[in-house]
């Protein structure tokens, strides 16, 4: 698998087609992440218990095109949810998948959902 | 839509797009930028920060991405050649046509080369762009010696990279003076001796007429018939606008070089035309420096976009040195030859300071001035200097400081009016700031840099921005605290209170109970540190407070694989285990080196072989050496009494002592020891957070010694105690330490900060002033009675196993993991 930026797009929850069964709700460590094989894809997957919230995106950071989001720690700047990449602490919005701290450029976010004990990604494939 | 087109994607010519597309809305212009260099626009400001692991990527003003997002055609790698006026189009080396409206030629300058007979000898360089970088680097590696030729600002910055280098280095300089627009005799006579004194060799009044050498050069000439003799040249003696292409097109240049413009930044014959940065000569000057670059980028802005647009009518040349070592700067008038003035001067050859200030001859101004050594002043005197204000009774005090006892600090900003310009290269105001902080409730250095980006060009103002930062929250009646982050308004001593008096156990609880929000990267491994510094229970626990070393039990590397550090005590090791360590290393595929730390790492692991390979080394009577935790990592030793014909005293055995007592102590920063058993220092212990020498009677303590980016000499605490003492000392000092230190502070900035110094240091621990000397060690005491092996609880434990996994829905380990081969050994695919 290519650590390659352009296979990664946002998906909006109106369009998903697929939702993935990713994981059970168990497997995830609370407030963190961990990460999920889809296809060729990776995504890193956040159990936001504090805020009782769930937050997917792909795994890889722009920054130097590692495969670290998943274990990066999650927070907030101000409302907005985050996460800072373990490699040089780039931090993320889940919500919008922004660059709060610099000029990086966006990651993509995916949607997630809860069901029986399960955590789903949406997918537009 | 108006078609723009940039021809040179320097600083400048990024700027002016930056500030264009914040000036216009979107759909009313369409960009296009052409750069000859092959990546784009970078700091080059920074450019020596290159020397010292800077990549490109680092430097660059905005990735490749930002141009796409914003609907700017970037063309790297392209010359333009021609300009053709009448239908309005550039064309480029390649052939790339492309129609303008409105042309930009932003093409910046070239290192000015004299006409040397031997130039174009190997080995010859200029210092301009990262491409001259990578060559000066490539060849240093086979030099010994090198020259540079110009003492100006940018001639001093080269050779402080060169000597870096490790080269033997030379300045030459064709006039009497270092850095002759900047400074007067006494303050160049100043500067060259404390350049001496950092091992470079200045040579004034040196006009070079020869580079000798068959092929590569050998040595220099000058014209007073003497010679030098070296295997590198840099040529640093100022800059050449590049205005050729405009000279083609038939647009006027400046005799001294430099595209002729207007006030309006319009190019003399043709109205469409603007030329902004280095390559402009407005009024017959060039400007060799970013701020009036991004200046006339505004203002060619505001024309583009119908706003008001003040003229250029020149601008503030005041400068600072950066990154030698030595502070130097001038403002204003240096020299007082603008008006009648009265100079007066402060010098001191002892400890190489000298600062001149020009004051108006009525008293009342201040005029100009220069700064070497010292250059604390340098923002507050500027600010004067451009808003004329009013000067202190007595004019000295601005550079003998007040000597009345009185505190002069802060009263400076309090006059200074609001429209004064803070920040030159972004034209921030201190109007701008205080509006930040009042109204918006901005606290911090980074958000007022992201809010206004003040501090994000040259740099320069970053120290005036903290101050007036501290200064207004001060005057807001904010208590101005080392908060922790936006999550907690406390200190980190504080909170360590807190947790203490309230035992507090979690992260959570924390927050809960004492702070906002949802936590960050910054107060999590903070707090984590604090719990397990009171606490001492198993990090593992809270796993997700942790930074991701911490939270893996190993360092992570490029490529997202990790290194395990077994804690080989003092450095000594049998056999049998040096046997397991490379069958392990064999076993796993991983890269073995010995670290500077004395011990064995092995490299590129997968956080999922992390489990199975300690698991290896714990059945062999390893555990963890704490390499990847703000812990105690090593005590160094060297061979001491027991084989060395010098030693005094058995390091060896007293260096594995202390190394054990205190392994996986978690504190605000990493901490290092070292036990040498003469002397002579084998063990480097005066570079360590704590060192002992052996003497003839006993042990000498030294404390708060760092290695690092900013080296410091340990300093003495006492001498020649016994061991039990020493480790009595020990355990005060570092939980002092442990207890009082902000995060991610070694114990030498910290000692750096505690007021009253070592002597004060000195008192708590050894003469027991605040009487605590018994509690810290009854805190340590409990730190070593509870200290347990994480990796061993890991190994043990299938639950923490199970979280040593790359993916949670699949076994196998991240396939985008890529390695190298490297003499024998691999290495990570690089970045
Ligand atoms: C492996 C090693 C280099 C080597 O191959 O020899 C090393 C490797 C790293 N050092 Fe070091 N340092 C190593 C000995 C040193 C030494 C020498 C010593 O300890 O005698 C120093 C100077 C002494 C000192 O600390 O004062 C040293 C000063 C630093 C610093 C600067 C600390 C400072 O106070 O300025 C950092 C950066 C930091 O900690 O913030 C650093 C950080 C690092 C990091 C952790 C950077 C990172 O975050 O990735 C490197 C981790 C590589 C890894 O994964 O293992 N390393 N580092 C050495 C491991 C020693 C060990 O056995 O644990
Ligand atoms: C080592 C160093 C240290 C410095 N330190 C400081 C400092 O501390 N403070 C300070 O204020 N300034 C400093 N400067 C100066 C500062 O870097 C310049 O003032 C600034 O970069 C000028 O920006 P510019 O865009 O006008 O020119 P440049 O940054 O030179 O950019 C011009 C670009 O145009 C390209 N170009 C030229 N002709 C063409 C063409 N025909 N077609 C396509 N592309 C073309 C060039 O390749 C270049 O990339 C320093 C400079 C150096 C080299
Ligand atoms: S410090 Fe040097 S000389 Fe002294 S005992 Fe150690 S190895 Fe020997
Ligand atoms: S790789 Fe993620 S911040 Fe650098």
């Amino acid at each position: 698998m290519s650590a390659n930026l352009e296979k990664y797009q946002t998906a909006a929850t109106s369009r998903i087609t697929t939702w993935f069964k990713a994981a059970p709700v168990s497997a995830l460590p609370e407030n963190g992440g961990a990460c999920i094989k889809y296809k060729d894809l990776q995504i890193a997957i956040y159990k936001f218990s504090r805020r009782n919230e769930w937050y997917a995106c792909q795994n890889l950071c722009p920054h130097k095109m590692q495969m670290a989001l998943s274990r990066g720690m999650i927070g907030s700047q101000g409302d907005e949810p985050k996460v800072a990449c373990p490699f040089h602490k780039k931090t993320f919005s889940l919500k919008s998948g922004k660059n709060l701290n610099g000029d990086t450029c966006s990651i993509d976010t995916y949607p997630v959902k809860v069901e029986d004990g399960f955590v789903y990604v949406g997918f537009e494939d | 839509m108006t078609r723009i087109i940039v021809i040179g994607n320097g600083m400048v010519g990024y700027k002016f797009c930056e500030k264009l597309l914040a000036a216009s809305s979107h759909g009313d212009f369409q960009i296009t930028v052409f750069g000859e260099e092959p990546w784009p626009a970078y700091d080059r400001v920074h450019l020596s920060t290159y020397f010292s692991g800077s990549k490109v990527d680092d430097l660059s003003m905005a990735p490749r991405t930002w141009y796409q997002e914003k609907g700017i055609e970037l063309r790297t790698n392209e010359l333009i050649v021609a300009i053709d006026r009448e239908q309005k189009k550039v064309i480029s080396h390649s052939g790339t046509a492309r129609h303008y409206d409105k042309l930009v030629l932003a093409t910046g300058s070239a290192a000015f080369v004299p006409p040397i007979r031997g130039v174009e000898k190997k080995g010859v360089f200029v210092y301009r762009t990262i491409e001259d970088l990578d060559a000066i680097m490539a060849f240093g590696k086979t030099a010994r010696s090198a020259a540079v030729i110009g003492g100006g600002l940018l001639g001093l910055e080269a050779a402080k990279a060169v000597m870096d280098m490790g080269l033997d280095t030379h300045v030459i300089e064709f006039t009497p003076k270092l850095m002759p627009r900047q400074l007067d005799e006494a303050g160049s006579a100043i500067l060259k001796s404390k350049l001496e004194d950092l091992g470079i060799s200045i040579h004034l009044s040196k006009n070079t007429t020869t580079i000798h050498g068959n092929g590569k050069l050998t040595g220099l000439e000058f014209a007073d018939g003497s010679d030098l003799s070296v295997d590198m040249l840099v040529i640093s003696a100022g800059i050449k606008p590049r205005d050729e292409l405009a000279k083609t097109c038939g647009l006027s240049t400046a005799p001294r070089g430099g595209i002729i413009v207007n006030e309006s930044l319009q190019t003399e014959d043709d109205p469409d035309i603007f030329a902004i940065g280095e390559a402009a000569s407005c009024q017959n000057m060039i400007y060799g420096l970013v701020a009036p670059g991004y200046e006339m980028a505004s203002q060619v802005v505001n024309q583009l976009c119908g706003k008001a647009s003040k003229p250029f009518l020149g601008f503030d040349m005041s400068t600072k040195l950066k990154l030698l070592g030595v502070d130097v700067a001038s403002f204003g008038d240096p020299f007082g030859e603008t008006e009648s003035t009265k100079a007066i001067v402060y010098e001191n050859k002892n400890s190489g300071i000298y600062k001149r200030i020009n004051v108006s001859k009525d008293g009342k101004r201040l005029l100009g001035g220069l700064l070497v050594g010292d250059a604390t002043a340098y923002g507050m005197l500027l600010q004067m200097t451009q808003n004329q204000l009013p000067l202190p009774p007595k004019p000295e005090d601005l550079i003998l400081g007040n000597r009345d006892g009185q505190a002069t600090e802060g009263a400076g900003f309090k006059s200074l009016p609001a429209e004064v310009q803070i920040c030159s290269c972004e034209n921030v105001t201190k109007g701008d700031i205080c509006q930040l902080i009042e109204n918006e409730g901005l606290g911090s250095l980074d958000e007022i840099k992201s809010c206004c980006k003040a501090g994000t060009g040259c740099g320069g103002c970053v120290p005036m921005v903290n101050d007036l930062l501290k200064h207004q929250l001060k005057a807001l009646g904010k208590q101005v605290k080392n908060n922790l982050c936006e999550h907690f308004d406390y200190s980190r001593q504080e909170l360590m209170d807190l947790v203490k008096i309230k035992d507090i156990r979690s992260y959570d609880e924390l927050i809960d109970q004492f702070g906002k929000g949802d936590g960050c990267e910054i107060c999590k491994p903070a707090v984590a540190s604090i719990l397990a510094s009171t606490w001492n229970e198993l990090i593992t626990r809270q796993d997700t407070i942790q930074d991701t070393n911490d939270r893996y039990l190993a360092n992570i590397q490029k490529g997202g694989t990790y290194s395990v550090v077994p804690r080989i005590p003092g450095g000594e090791i049998t056999p049998e285990k040096l046997i397991v360590i490379g069958q392990v290393a064999k076993k796993y595929g991983l890269y073995t080196k010995v670290t500077g730390g004395q011990r064995i790492d092995m490299f590129g692991a997968r956080v999922d072989q992390l489990p199975d390979i300690w698991e290896e080394l714990i059945d062999a009577g390893f555990e963890s050496g704490h390499a990847y935790g703000k812990s105690l990592r090593t005590v160094k030793s060297c061979v001491g009494s027991t084989w060395c014909r010098y030693g005094v005293q058995d390091a060896v055995s007293f260096a594995i002592q202390v190394e054990e007592r205190y392994r996986g102590l978690r504190s605000p920063h990493k901490l290092k020891g070292a036990v040498s058993g003469c002397i002579r220092e084998c063990a480097e212990a005066q570079s360590k957070d704590f060192g002992l020498i052996a003497t003839e009677k006993g042990w000498n303590l030294y404390v708060c010694g760092n290695g690092g980016s900013k080296p410091q000499h340990a300093q003495l605490l006492v001498n020649d105690v016994d061991r039990e003492t020493v480790l009595k000392y020990i355990d005060r000092f570092l939980m002092f330490y442990i207890r009082t230190a902000e995060p991610l502070n070694r114990t030498a900035t910290w000692l750096n900060k505690l007021e009253g110094g070592v002597d004060y240091l000195r008192d708590v621990v050894v003469n027991d002033t605040l009487g605590i000397g018994e509690t810290l060690e009854k805190e340590m005491e409990f730190m070593i009675q509870t200290y347990a092996c994480e990796w061993k609880e890991v190994v043990n434990n299938p639950q923490l196993r199970a979280k040593f996994k790359h993916f949670v829905n699949d076994d196998g380990g991240d396939p985008s993991v890529a390695f190298q081969e490297m003499r024998g050994q691999k290495i990570p695919a690089s970045w």
